[in-house]
């Protein structure tokens, strides 16, 4: 069995890093979550699971600024992310005051989203060196261990088409972590990959979780990768959390109906 | 001091003028000129499409040759080698232009054709239904669907390609103008007010096809 | 005298007249060739300057941008041709501008053509995959930076097609600038006419014309190779020239998008 640093009640070590306070988001009429209401400590791996359109993937590209928020808060880091609060109304964050905080964090793509026009070393490096203001040399030196680490070393001039999925998302996951993020957001990074190719995601991927104290928000298909790196698990449907509690808890002794038919449908 | 530059007489002198040559013959031009690229251009692509090689290749080269040609060269060629033959030079340049964008006309049916799906004359041929009813009642009502809105837009451009008629001296609106602006040296209004005729008879017709374009998509 | 008999029993000594004239004829050609190649330029950059005006955050700069373009495709290159070349000069200071007569065409011409254009570079910014735009996000890139650096060059292998087409019609638009003046191609061989005949002359302007076009193609089927090799598309240009002589036209002039 894996290793669990963080028993239930973990969370309340220190702020929380990420916080969602009566968060709402809607598609037109489509209410995807409702008053939603969650933290995430620092350091901690949260992986969301249950049925797709259960609102998961919004979570994370709502945390991203990708989406824009409907009602309620997300703060990260203590910071507002995209309103705030002031003296009950409810103001928009400015773009630039966004992306600010959005360095902080970095997102895995289920499709990769490499940049097709440049090499896997520029993928890498283009951030660092425009984004942190890095100069060229250590950006590819710090690209460099990176590509080591996901073993990719040999391909760094290669361009992403010549790559397999799984060795892109490997790339991928590079270059989210050369921007020495503090928040990682997994968006069902293997649900795009051929199924020999997903192990070599995630043994990457555990790598990174035993080795930083990245906080992870994990949107994933697979329970044992789940099980093995999370903290805590969040069971959702239909935009509000069904349960939350450790992996144990929830994969083999799930206190809800729900779950229980849901992990029986995908196990 | 000057006369000012803009003159409401002149303006209004001229712009009856204009819409005569508007509709009696930018209009027609276009609407018969467009018939003609409708009907020939389908022509050509199922000959393109069903005819032996030795048929198809040259007319594929034809179509080419006069696609990548410039229209104008084409009308005053045209007009030089037909006149002695035929009295209307109006009708030698509605000929010409629709001749012209058959060929445009001919890829957007070639893509409509290409676009019913392989299993649509596999049906037919179990069917065994002939060849001529295949079109007529399988691919045709298919394929001419996605074909709209290009053809929409060819017709625009085929509006406002008209004034190349002014080579062969037809008396459509933009020549209307320059005509006016020669023979009163006041080419302000004339040539603004056609341009505004231009642009508020397209516009419209361009966003109602725009629209047409989402909704077929 | 003249007719399709006509031409084959003069061609000989036709040929002789065109060899005569070809110092002006050459000439012609020089000039359609400088309009289309400065018209192309000028409307590539109005392409790119408008097309990117209508993608940027700021709705006054989209609105504008957006006026230009549908001024300048509804109101007919004939017309912006007269109007540079018979109104401009007669306005009030501080306009009152005779131009050149190839200022006139490459100005007219770059704005029509380039107005078109501003539509196709839209278009494929557009159709850059959205997940592009999210990874730029994900990774803070500043979104001038993001739109130069991976947003254009992955549209540009996109738009390549129906800038080609563009030229071309540009091209075939020339043929109209003799009318304010300007002595191209066109106008060089009409003057040939009385000598040679009607069907040698034009049938020489159309093929040199559709030689010029033929340029075109090669010059964007190169560019197009180029750029899809540089996005992971497709073999290096040293790998494919046999695709720089396929012919234009398919699924752009299939659309209508182009003209």
């Amino acid at each position: 069995m894996p290793e669990n640093t963080a028993p239930d009640g973990a969370t309340s070590i220190g702020a929380p890093h990420i916080e969602f306070r009566d968060v709402v988001k809607r598609f037109g009429d489509n209410t995807v979550l409702n008053d939603l209401n969650f933290t995430v400590a620092k350091g901690e791996r949260v992986t969301l699971i249950g049925p797709s359109g259960s609102g998961k993937t919004t979570i994370l590209r709502l945390v991203m600024t990708l989406e824009e928020l409907t009602g309620g808060y997300i703060h990260v880091g203590g910071a507002p992310l995209q309103y705030e609060d002031q003296g009950g109304k409810r103001v928009r964050v400015s773009d630039k005051t966004r992306r600010r905080t959005t360095t902080q964090i970095g997102m895995v793509f289920q499709h990769f989203n490499l940049f097709p026009n440049m090499t896997v070393l520029e993928n890498i490096t283009e951030a660092p060196i425009h984004v942190m203001g890095l100069s060229k040399a250590e950006a590819i030196s710090k690209a460099e261990g990176l590509l080591e680490k996901v073993g990719m070393s040999d391909k760094r001039d290669f361009n992403p088409s010549q790559l397999s999925g799984g060795q892109q998302q490997r790339v991928a996951i590079a270059r989210a972590l050369a921007m020495d993020p503090e928040i990682l957001l997994l968006d069902e990074v293997t649900s795009a990959l051929d199924p020999e190719l997903v192990g070599e995601v995630l043994a990457v991927l555990k790598d990174i979780a035993a080795e930083t104290d990245i906080s992870m928000l994990i949107v994933t298909h697979e329970m044992q990768f789940a099980r093995d790196v999370s903290d805590r698990v969040m069971m959702f449907d239909q935009g509000s959390i069904v349960e939350e509690g450790s992996p144990e808890k929830i994969f083999s002794d799930p206190g809800h109906q729900r779950t229980r038919d849901f992990l029986h449908a995908v196990l | 001091m000057n006369e000012s530059w803009w003159s409401w007489d002149h303006a209004a002198a001229v712009l009856p003028m204009l819409l005569e040559g508007f509709f009696k013959y930018t209009l027609v031009a276009t609407v018969l000129g467009t018939l003609i690229a409708v009907v020939l251009g389908l022509i050509v692509a199922m000959t393109r499409r069903v005819a032996p090689g030795f048929i198809s290749t040259p007319v594929t080269w034809v179509v080419e040759f006069i696609r990548m040609t410039p229209l104008v060269v084409q009308l005053v060629f045209a007009n030089l080698v037909l006149s002695p033959y035929i009295d209307s030079t109006l009708a030698i340049g509605i000929w010409v232009l629709g001749i012209h964008y058959t060929t445009y006309m001919a890829e957007v049916y070639r893509a409509g054709i290409d676009s019913v799906p392989k299993g649509q004359w596999e049906a037919a041929t179990a069917l065994s239904l002939p060849l001529l009813r295949t079109w007529r009642a399988v691919v045709i009502p298919q394929a001419i669907r996605s074909t709209l809105p290009a053809l929409g837009n060819y017709a625009i451009s085929m509006f406002k390609e008209t004034p190349f008629l002014v080579v062969i001296y037809i008396p459509e609106m933009v020549r209307v103008a320059q005509t006016y602006g020669g023979d009163t040296f006041r080419y302000t209004e004339s040539i603004t007010l056609a341009g505004l005729i231009f642009l508020v008879a397209s516009y419209p017709t361009s966003v109602l096809i725009r629209r047409l374009e989402k909704r077929l998509a | 005298m003249d007719g399709v008999i006509g031409f084959f029993e003069q061609l000989g000594p036709n040929i002789e007249i065109l060899g005569a004239r070809m110092p002006q004829i050459l000439e012609g050609v020089q000039v359609t060739v400088l309009a289309a190649a400065f018209g192309g330029l000028l409307a590539l950059v109005i392409s790119f300057v408008f097309g990117i005006a209508q993608t940027v955050k700021l709705g006054a700069v989209r609105i504008i941008a957006r006026i230009f373009v549908e001024f300048f495709r509804g109101t007919s290159l004939v017309v912006q041709l007269f109007w540079l070349a018979f109104v401009l000069p007669q306005l009030p200071y501080p306009f009152g501008w005779q131009l050149a007569p190839l200022a006139i065409g490459v100005l007219a011409l770059g704005l029509n053509y380039g107005a078109y254009g501003a539509e196709v570079v839209r278009g494929s910014i557009g159709s850059v995959p959205k997940g592009q735009y999210e990874a730029l996000s994900a990774l803070s890139l500043s979104p001038v930076r993001g739109m130069f650096r991976v947003i254009i060059p992955q549209a540009w292998a996109l738009m390549i097609p129906s800038l080609s087409n563009l030229w071309i019609q540009l091209l075939k638009g020339s043929a109209i600038v003799s009318t304010v003046l300007l002595y191209d191609l066109y106008f060089r061989v009409e003057q040939v006419r009385d000598q040679t005949g009607t069907w040698f002359a034009f049938l020489f302007a159309l093929v040199a014309y559709y030689l010029v076009a033929w340029v075109i193609v090669i010059i964007m089927n190169a560019l197009e190779v180029r750029a899809k090799h540089k996005i992971g598309r497709g073999p290096a240009l040293s790998d494919s020239l046999g695709t720089l002589l396929r012919p234009p036209g398919g699924k752009n002039v299939a659309r209508g998008a182009m003209v």
